[in-house]
């Protein structure tokens, strides 16, 4: 737990900034000045009945006093009786939305005397992700794992060239379980700017934390003060009073181990049978990575283009080899997304591909729960369970 | 000591047996060569022994109407050749057709099983021998049955 | 990431449905292990990975042995000389032939599995003396599907190199022998203790060989099998590839079995 005291953070850059204190106007300004920095500001939104993130010019277009009700299975949107501008946690979006957007044109290949020529697309905008959650911020450096050291043309740029506004988590939603995954309700890393909404008592103040030198230049053209004690220690209580209020749970320890030795555990198909293989737990994971291509030529054959989108370990398709799919039961495909979140994702990078977001558990229309399965999994251990029930001749009655 | 005693002792197949049980399978054994293009039995008939496959090869097979002879396995060096002698109603199931010059001992069906019966300790170890013989022999077949290398489409 | 035109110099027809290209590499030169893939691209219609054939030793042609089961692959093998392909590549890991020097070596193949194999082959004859015995063993689905039957034929007038090949099932002409390529294992001349192995065929033919070579005195860490899966990508991105920990385009294709732990054989992994 963080000590409640005003300590100060050093920023990435390892410069130590007092923390700030601006209001809603100071918001305001914030996006403003980014949007004066050459910025694209996508934020929250609310789009339908869901919060989405698209571009925001000020906080008018924030879900001001709204607030989202998860359950497995559910997502609701209801009015709070305050006027928060971060009261809600996560909805079905997160930030590979813009950091490898589905359906990009990867490149564009035009018939010439010599075979073809192929061409990069066009520089995508410079982005700055306003009030991304601590969870969502380290689902990006799991993302940078993944494809800066290959240096991805889609990605890096779009990177590289982001500013992240972080907003620490107050008020966690049932399905989270960030503190579980040590990536919440506090940012640790990874930002430009770190916010904590703070509203109590008829004060409503935002304490402002630079990251980054660009963070900390930002926050000097705004008309902030500095922050008092009592403030920073009030809303330092509310991020740590978040972390006890988090509605689930998953037991990390030994995961890997667990994980490796079960994957002939027949409750994998149990799961299998609840699995509508829809894709969704998928799509809405901030750091779900796999891909597609799609190949599309003119109908003259003169040119064609190589389409990126997002795929899903849950559909046939994707395991398909000449002959039939590797995976061809639902329960398999479960247990491929699962082991590769939180086991083989540890082989391979070296971090667990889960950020105790939730989005899964809200977005899963049968209401699947990985931090359930994973206890169930652990209940049903094969190491300590033997398989078979055992056929006992009843006692001849007397 | 027999011209078979001396043959049988080198054959990795009786790896692991006495002298003395090798000795009495021995008595029922006789070397024999077959050329090429021969048959050692056909399908259907009487079946009253059973081979070692020293050198050479045999295939295995049935007669398809308007195909000849088809081979389904063939044996080589090491292999044995013929179960049928063990179990009524002692008839050959297939044909063995000689590929490529073979040397081979045959040993006889009926002395062999006689052998065997009177001393459970010696018929055990062959025992032992056959069926792991014809556990691997079953295995490839399963495998040859999966058509593996077929085109998927 | 971007595939790289190169010129169709020929195109064989080695069965049915199998055909390998020769390919006018871009720039220069063209340089790979054995074992190693590439991504060939059939403009706007398609990707698939795709072994190397050739002889490593000749850095003047791409030389890619293609078996015709799918909308790209049917495009690839439709090419005529003088058409384009795309190449990116080449991706993945190779045979470890230096692993053999000083040791006998045996290389077990089914079915189109002899052509990531062959510059394997092509390679460990060129440097012949740095080998003891070397071994082919090779089990086709039929005498008439015998990929590279002519090359084959001459491996076999070799003295230096035991070629033994079977089929799943024999025809009237077929003298040789009828059964999975396991059972020719008993035939071969290697040291159990030392000896190095090569696999590479369909999955179900690999797990029956490494069974049969391990009951031999054999040990994992010797032996090296060829995996496949789905690949988009070829440099460990698109994930479609995972095989437990690994992705096959980068941590294979080519795996030392020691090193990839009963996971990999799992059902559906």
């Amino acid at each position: 737990m963080w000590p409640l005291v005003p300590y100060t953070r050093a920023s990435q850059d390892g410069e130590v900034t007092a923390p700030l204190v601006i209001d809603r106007e100071g918001v305001d300004a914030l996006i403003g000045e980014l949007i004066n920095r050459g910025y694209e500001v996508v934020g929250p939104t609310v789009r339908g009945q869901t919060i989405l993130y698209d571009t925001i010019t000020s906080t008018g277009d924030l879900p001001v006093g709204i607030r989202d009700r998860q359950e497995a299975g559910t997502y609701r949107l209801e009015k709070r009786d305050d006027d928060a501008l971060f009261g809600y946690v996560v909805g079905p979006q997160s930030w590979k939305q813009f950091l490898t957007p589905p359906g990009t044109v990867f490149w564009k290949g035009l018939r010439t005397e010599d075979g073809f020529e192929t061409v990069a697309p066009e520089e995508p905008p410079k982005y700055a992700f306003f009030g991304a959650r601590p969870c969502d911020v380290a689902a990006m450096k799991i993302q940078d794992d993944v494809y800066l050291p290959i240096e991805d043309g889609l990605y890096t740029s779009r990177r590289k060239r982001s500013f992240t506004v972080a907003v620490n988590c107050t008020e966690p939603a049932s399905t989270c379980f960030c503190a579980s995954m040590g990536t919440g309700p506090d940012v640790n890393e990874g930002y430009d700017i770190a916010l904590t909404e703070v509203l109590s008592g008829g004060q409503h103040y935002f304490l402002a934390e630079a990251g980054s030198d660009e963070g900390t230049d930002v926050l000097a053209a705004l008309a902030a003060r500095d922050a008092r004690d009592e403030e920073v220690v009030k809303a330092r209580r509310l991020v740590v009073h978040a972390a006890d209020q988090m509605g689930r749970k998953l037991e990390t320890d030994g995961l890997k181990d667990l994980l490796y030795a079960n994957l002939e555990n027949p409750y994998w198909a149990e799961i299998g049978e609840r699995c509508l293989s829809c894709t969704n737990c998928t799509m809405v994971c901030p750091t779900c990575f796999c891909s597609t291509v799609e190949d599309r030529q003119a109908l003259d054959g003169s040119s064609a283009e190589r389409v990126r989108t997002w795929d899903s370990c849950f559909t046939l398709d994707f395991s398909y080899i000449h002959g039939g799919a590797v995976r061809s039961s639902a329960g398999a495909r479960y247990r491929q997304w699962l082991t590769h979140k939180l086991a083989s994702w540890q082989d391979q990078f070296d971090s667990i591909g889960c950020v105790g977001c939730g989005r899964c558990i809200a977005w899963c229309p049968v209401g699947i729960d990985i931090t359930k399965e994973v206890a169930a999994i652990r209940e049903r251990d094969i190491r300590l369970v033997s398989v078979g029930t055992p056929i006992v001749k009843e006692a001849a009655s007397e | 000591m027999s011209e078979a005693f001396d043959l049988l002792v080198d054959q990795p197949f009786f790896k692991g047996m006495t002298e003395d049980q090798i000795r009495v399978v021995a008595e029922t054994a006789t070397p024999v060569s077959y050329r090429e293009g021969e048959f050692i039995f056909f399908e259907g008939g009487k079946a009253d022994s059973c081979f070692l496959i020293l050198d050479g090869g045999v295939a295995l097979g049935l007669e398809k109407p308007g195909h000849g002879p088809t081979a389904i396995l063939t044996l080589h060096a090491g292999d044995l050749l013929g179960w049928s002698w063990l179990y009524p109603p002692y008839r050959w199931s297939y044909n063995a057709h000689i590929h490529v010059d073979t040397k081979a001992i045959r040993f006889d069906g009926p002395r062999l099983k006689e052998a065997a019966d009177a001393d459970p300790v010696l018929g055990y170890e062959l025992m032992k021998r056959f069926t792991d013989m014809l556990v691997k022999r079953m295995q490839s077949i399963r495998i040859q049955l999966l058509d593996v290398y077929s085109t998927p489409r | 990431m971007h595939p790289v035109p190169c010129r169709v110099h020929s195109v064989v027809r080695e069965l049915e449905d199998t055909f390998t290209l020769e390919l006018d590499p871009p720039g220069d030169g063209w340089e790979f292990a054995p074992g190693q893939f590439t991504m060939l691209y059939a403009f706007g219609i398609g990707e698939v990975p795709i072994s190397i054939s050739g002889d490593p030793s000749d850095s003047s042609r791409i030389v890619q042995t293609i078996r015709a089961v799918g909308p790209v692959t049917d495009a690839l093998t439709a090419v005529s000389p003088g058409d384009f392909v795309g190449v990116r590549g080449p991706y993945g890991t190779s045979w470890p032939t230096g692993s053999a020097e000083g040791r006998d070596l045996l290389i077990i193949t089914g079915g189109i599995g002899l052509a990531p194999l062959r510059p394997a082959i092509l390679e460990v004859l060129d440097h012949r003396d740095r080998y003891d015995n070397i071994t082919l063993l090779y089990g086709a689905r039929s005498p008439g599907e015998l990929l590279f039957a002519e090359e084959l034929q001459e491996w076999r007038g070799r003295f230096d190199l035991e070629v033994l090949i079977t089929v799943d099932r024999g025809d009237q002409v077929w003298r040789g022998p009828v059964g999975v390529v396991t059972s020719l294992i008993g035939r071969a001349s290697f040291d159990p203790e030392s000896a190095v192995a090569f696999v590479c065929g369909p999955e179900i033919m690999m797990r029956f060989t490494i069974q049969e070579l391990l009951s031999r005195g054999f040990t994992d860490d010797r032996l090296h099998i060829s995996m496949e899966r789905n690949m988009k990508c070829g440099i460990g991105l698109c994930g479609h590839c995972q095989l437990g920990p690994f992705f096959v385009c980068k941590d294979g294709p080519i795996f030392r079995c020691s090193e990839m732990g009963d996971t990999c054989w799992t059902r559906e992994v």
